[in-house]
């Protein structure tokens, strides 16, 4: 069932709605679980739209397996979406630092504070993200040090490649998920691929674990894949290569989910006007290389990769992880 | 005064992004105004610039006191507001948003992180800043509740107004939260407007400035005493809603008082050109913050008023 959470009149001729789908087994009561997908918060980042779309159709395909509500919101940020700005267009305004909103506040807080209001009540919350248009990333799982034992076990069902416990300097306050856990709705972020396209194999693996994750709940019993064993990355353990150089990034023989040496050569930033190699991006550690840069331009400072040190892909389970050595 | 090059940043297909600071004086780091963070601040640029054009004249003639400085840094945003941009042209995040930096982070949090380092150890920090929602305000000193603030410091700025914000989330990472945190005693000063000059109202500005340098003893300078001012806290005022979308018409103007009752804004049909909506006032009070734009959206912020408060 299709239901407005906000509905705004606009200026001229048009409202701003923010919708979810709601999809319930047909008996419930107070006891009844209920989990909520959230996606769409920036609107450059697709992944989360193809995980809804198939999510949505699975469940539709087999409501005999559905024993919870889910509550599937495609599009917080419904302009950013349909015209492919990261923000809210009218001011830039970065929906995910608006959180918890308020009721009188500008339109990205009142948004942000219907939003919360109605996934209040949760038993669960998945943030689904995708990175942006700069970065890829692998699917990961990332927790806020506050929440981090509480979440964890649901954390290793989400079938990413990564758990990655955030230290707090890094942690967003302001975010939906930071402030639903302070509301005592357990919620997990997803990060995924990069901004402004669909890869579909992270989107599938996510939506397996969001599977596994209902059915941990008791929200679908059908039958789900088995999930990965992630790599769990402590605070400290992740760390960044950063560009010392302003330049073209040229990526080298690299892809984001394998396992890299201490010396490998990711790719190298360039001048395109004296044809130089101004740096060369090495690998400073052994380890998973989880993040890889996206767009080719690049200042001083930007973030080039990460790598999570002294662990690789398939050190649990004997699964994946190619390697690059 | 002399010039000094604070931050730069090699640039691929445009010249060098710099951030210039003009100090004055010699000795304790006294006091250190920041203007724009974001390209659109034009009005902030502006004002800083004319309080150099005032401290240069105030140095030649000797009028800063000894054993102080001040350091003024007008933009810290060349790059956007060159191109009419309000945050960083290529990935569009705002450097208030990325304190106190990370010297190995990204591209702004590397700024907010190089800037952070040279201002945190003033004994003032004054910041010329803006909202990010289009309006009017009177204009006021703004500081955070941190704990580390000084409400009868933030009045010898002489403005009408001291509002003192109850920290959001949202707010630990601007310049203002962390400066506070730093243990400087930081203050926002918001004029009338962003995104054009109006002199009335940087003239205030700038001589709220250099009012609040004399009585620190930074400069010497007379000037009038200006206001005691109001200290109110912002979750005090009520908020005024447009309560639907259309052309928007506003009636009133910032520091007018308004009764109960009053019209004091129109919703019109963008079609029929019918008045949809009047925005009536629910308290009488002093207009704090009036929204100023062609078009509004349905409960919209358009007022905020000071409760009970007249001219």
């Amino acid at each position: 069932m299709i239901q407005e959470i906000v509905s705004l009149q606009m200026p001229v001729e048009e409202r701003l709605v923010v919708r979810k789908n709601r999809l319930e087994p047909e008996h419930t009561d107070k006891d009844t679980k209920r989990i909520s997908i959230v996606t769409g918060t920036h609107g450059d980042e697709l992944n989360g739209q193809y995980v809804c779309y198939k999510l949505i159709e699975t469940i539709n395909q087999h409501p005999e397996y559905l024993n919870g509500i889910v509550d599937v919101y495609p599009s917080i940020n419904p302009l950013g979406i349909d015209t492919g700005c990261r923000g809210i267009p009218m001011n830039d305004l970065d929906m995910n630092r608006v959180f918890p909103g308020t009721d009188s506040g500008a339109m990205a807080e009142h948004i942000a504070y219907k939003l919360t209001q109605d996934i209040i009540g949760s038993d669960m919350c998945v943030d689904v993200h995708s990175s942006n248009i700069f970065i890829k990333e692998v699917p990961q799982v990332r927790l806020s040090p506050e929440n981090y034992d509480k979440l964890l076990p649901y954390a290793r069902l989400m079938n990413s490649d990564i758990i990655w416990a955030l230290s707090s300097s890094v942690y967003l306050e302001s975010s939906l998920a930071n402030c639903l856990n302070m509301f005592g709705v357990p919620s997990l972020v997803v990060e995924m691929g990069a901004g402004s396209r669909i890869t579909r194999e992270y989107a599938r693996q996510t939506l397996g674990g969001i599977f596994r994750l209902m059915k941990e709940l008791g929200i679908w019993s059908g039958p789900v894949d088995e999930v990965k064993d992630p790599i769990i990355a402590n605070p400290g353990e992740v760390s960044a290569i950063h560009a010392c150089r302003s330049g073209l990034f040229i990526l080298e023989d690299a892809q984001i989910g394998v396992n890299i040496t201490k010396g490998f050569k990711i790719g190298k930033i360039v001048s395109p006007l004296t044809g130089e190699v101004l740096e060369d991006i090495i690998a400073q550690d052994d380890g998973f290389l989880l993040t890889l840069r996206e767009h080719p331009v690049v200042y001083k400072g930007a973030i080039m990769a990460r790598i999570c040190k002294n662990h690789t892909a398939g050190e649990d389970n004997g699964k994946g992880g190619a390697s690059y050595v | 005064m002399y010039k000094e090059e604070l931050y730069t940043l090699e640039g691929i297909y445009r010249d060098t992004f710099k951030i210039n600071g003009y100090r004055f004086g010699h000795g304790d780091n006294s006091a250190c105004i920041v203007g724009s963070l974001r390209g659109n601040e034009y009005q902030q640029t502006y004002i800083c610039s004319q309080l150099i054009r005032e401290l240069r004249k105030l140095e030649e003639h000797g009028q800063i006191a000894g054993n102080k400085s001040i350091l003024v840094i007008p933009c810290l945003n060349q790059y956007a507001m060159n191109i009419d941009r309000r945050f960083w042209p290529l990935d569009d995040s705002d450097i208030n948003r990325k304190f106190p930096g990370h010297i190995a982070g990204d591209t702004t949090q590397q700024i907010a992180a190089n800037i952070m380092d040279i201002i945190k150890g003033y004994s003032y920090g004054i910041q010329l800043t803006s909202f990010y929602m289009p309006g009017k305000f009177v204009p006021h000193v703004r500081m955070m509740e941190t704990g580390f603030q000084n409400p009868s410091l933030a009045n010898l700025f002489g403005l009408p107004f001291v509002v003192i914000r109850k920290p959001k989330p949202m707010d630990t990472t601007t310049l203002n939260y962390n400066w506070q945190m730093s243990g400087t005693s930081a203050f926002s000063i918001y004029t009338n407007c962003s995104d054009y000059i109006d002199d009335v109202s940087a003239k205030q500005a700038v001589a709220s400035i250099l009012r609040f340098l004399t009585r620190m003893g930074i400069i010497k300078y007379n000037n009038h005493s200006g206001y005691i001012a109001e200290v109110i806290n912002e979750d005090d005022m009520t908020p005024i809603l447009s309560g639907a979308a259309g052309f928007y018409k506003r009636l009133c103007d910032p520091g007018q008082t308004v009764y109960r009752g009053d019209v004091i804004g129109e919703i019109i049909d963008t079609s029929s050109g019918d008045v949809i909506k009047q925005v009536i006032s629910p308290t009488e009070g002093m207009i704090f913050f009036a929204y100023a734009a062609p078009t509004v959206m349905e409960d919209a912020v358009v007022y905020k008023v000071i409760r009970r408060l007249h001219e």
